[in-house]
């Protein structure tokens, strides 16, 4: 086989398993419910209960709802990563992915095949939230700032998607599932979500400001509270990619792992 | 000729004996029922670690908030924010007890129970006893997380002990309306469905942020929202000197929360006794 057929392959598997990561919303729609419902949900929620705190000096807007909608973004991508973590978890109970694992298929394809599909999915949230917040108001970022936003986004849903994968091979059952969802909710909000780094109180001011997330979420985030700007994106980058790059390569040995 | 006496192990048990029994009944299925909360981490999670997650951050993020003008006088915000941390983990113990139900039914579990000589309402009885007890944990985990955090209790043990009785008797209601849930659901998915509401019924009262800083049009909706004056009630205990009115409209919303659980169990229980 050439190099070239090789490739191709590797690109028609990873696109099948693109696709059946899709077909899992139509198959087991309550288990992306929390990741296409639960951010519009706290957006509005968040904004109603904590929209007086734009009234502290200092805060960077004047309608909250354009501060919190970026934490939407990031909160769809991570719940829909730790969606296809769960779905991994429920083929390996069912011994589908045995049988993947016994596929003459590269490791990196069925992983990129997996979280790849993340990627996708995330479109949907993201797609609903935009909708409700420009219903309510929210100010339109600009094509480049909401083109950064959903980029950054599907690659965010592709990490939390590989942090999933780590846990699915490592406890192999659906009981972890709290632990996936548990993991990304902290590493989201855990950040700048509800106030800017200067208001932040007790601890969660020290961790927000050595939490990588915090500088993808400014990056989202940007477009929304003023403009898109090289200084506040390449920080975002340089952390999605720092995250990417320990992520993948802890998913890719759990499942190398797993097929010894 | 007189007729030959029944032997005692041959007579109807009387009242107070028939009581006991199922007393013995609710007792062992509520023990399982914990059991299975403490076995599954995905019963135990809604209940303790998603509160306490969202607490750090509601605490942390939003502790700015005292500023505010508007703000009661409080110690600290984390002291404000127990009450709706005990109030989204007692909500989060009645959907939790709805998808177990709905999974008890799903193997057929409640069928056996039904073909059993105990009373058709004791294994809702058994559920609710269980939910009582994980409110008890969670009112003791949260206090125990508030005061090694630096939060106060202004109401003293006498205090503590009131808050605690409202978040066993909340979780009990919330639990009637977790069992109406599972019963008319049946699948345990659809109970898990219930979850999103659950933040929508709270974001809509004062759990989080006072009444009168919350935005339109959730400030309108949280003065007619019961849960308002159960988190009110909640939190008084812990902000202020122990008074009476603020429990006994948290008892009235907890009332209202448990009479429509309460009318919608026995619907449920009806419907799946016909159906049965």
């Amino acid at each position: 086989m050439s190099a070239m057929t090789g490739i191709a392959y590797d690109a028609r598997t990873t696109w099948s398993l693109m696709r059946r990561g899709i077909n899992e919303i139509a198959r087991v729609p309550g288990a992306a419910i929390p990741g296409v419902l639960a951010p519009s949900i706290f957006m509005c929620g968040l904004t109603a209960v904590f929209g007086n705190l734009t009234n502290l000096p200092g805060f960077t807007t004047d309608e909250y709802i354009n501060f919190i909608l970026p934490v939407g973004f990031l909160q769809g991508a991570a719940f829909t990563g730790a969606a296809t973590g769960v779905n991994l978890a429920r083929d390996i109970e069912l011994g589908w992915f045995d049988r993947l694992l016994a596929s003459p298929a590269p490791r990196g394809v069925l992983l990129a095949g997996t979280v790849l599909s993340a990627s996708l999915r995330v479109l949907m949230p993201v797609t609903l939230l935009m909708m409700v917040g420009l219903a309510l108001g929210v100010s339109f970022p600009g094509v480049d700032g909401l083109l950064l936003a959903l980029f950054l986004a599907a690659c965010f849903a592709a990490v939390a998607a590989c942090y999933g994968v780590i846990i699915a091979m490592r406890f192999k059952t659906q009981a972890a599932a709290p632990l996936m969802q548990a993991g990304v909710f902290m590493a989201v909000l855990f950040t700048t979500s509800y106030a800017p780094q200067a208001l932040l109180t007790g601890w969660l001011h020290d961790v927000a400001k050595y939490n990588p997330v915090t500088q993808i979420l400014e990056a989202v985030r940007q477009g929304f509270v003023g403009d898109v700007t090289w200084a506040d994106t390449w920080p975002g980058l340089l952390a999605l990619a720092g995250l990417a790059a320990v992520f993948v390569s802890l998913a890719l040995r759990s499942l190398r792992r797993s097929g010894q | 000729m007189t007729a030959a006496p029944v032997p005692a192990r041959l007579r109807a048990p009387g009242f107070a004996a028939r009581l006991r029994s199922e007393a013995r009944v609710v007792g062992e299925l509520g023990r399982r029922s914990v059991r299975q909360a403490f076995r599954r981490p995905q019963f135990l999670a809604p209940i303790i670690i998603f509160p306490t997650l969202f607490l750090a951050v509601n605490t942390g993020g939003a502790g700015r908030a005292v500023d505010l003008p508007q703000f009661p006088e409080v110690h600290g915000f984390l002291d404000f924010q127990l009450a709706g941390a005990m109030l989204q983990s007692t909500m989060l113990a009645g959907v939790s007890a709805a998808i177990a139900l709905a999974l008890d039914i799903e193997i057929g579990f409640i069928d056996r129970l039904f073909a059993a000589p105990i009373a058709r309402a004791s294994f809702v009885l058994g559920r609710l006893a269980a939910t009582a007890v994980m409110g008890a944990i969670s009112a003791l985990w949260f206090l125990s997380v508030g005061l090694v955090f630096g939060a106060h209790i202004e109401g003293g043990v006498a205090g503590a002990l009131v808050v605690i009785a409202l978040v066993v008797l909340n979780a009990t209601a919330f639990g009637t309306l977790g069992a109406a849930l599972a019963l008319k659901a049946k699948s345990a998915s659809t109970a898990q469905g219930i979850f999103p509401l659950v933040f929508v019924i709270l974001f809509l009262s004062s759990a989080f942020f006072p009444e009168n800083l919350l935005l339109e049009p959730a400030r309108t909706i949280a003065e007619w929202n019961p849960l308002s004056l159960i988190a009110d009630g909640l939190r008084d205990p812990i902000i202020s000197d122990l008074s009476l009115r603020p429990t006994l409209e948290a008892l009235g919303g907890i009332a209202i929360v448990a009479g429509i659980g309460t009318a919608l169990s026995v619907w449920g229980l009806r419907s799946r006794i016909q159906n049965a």
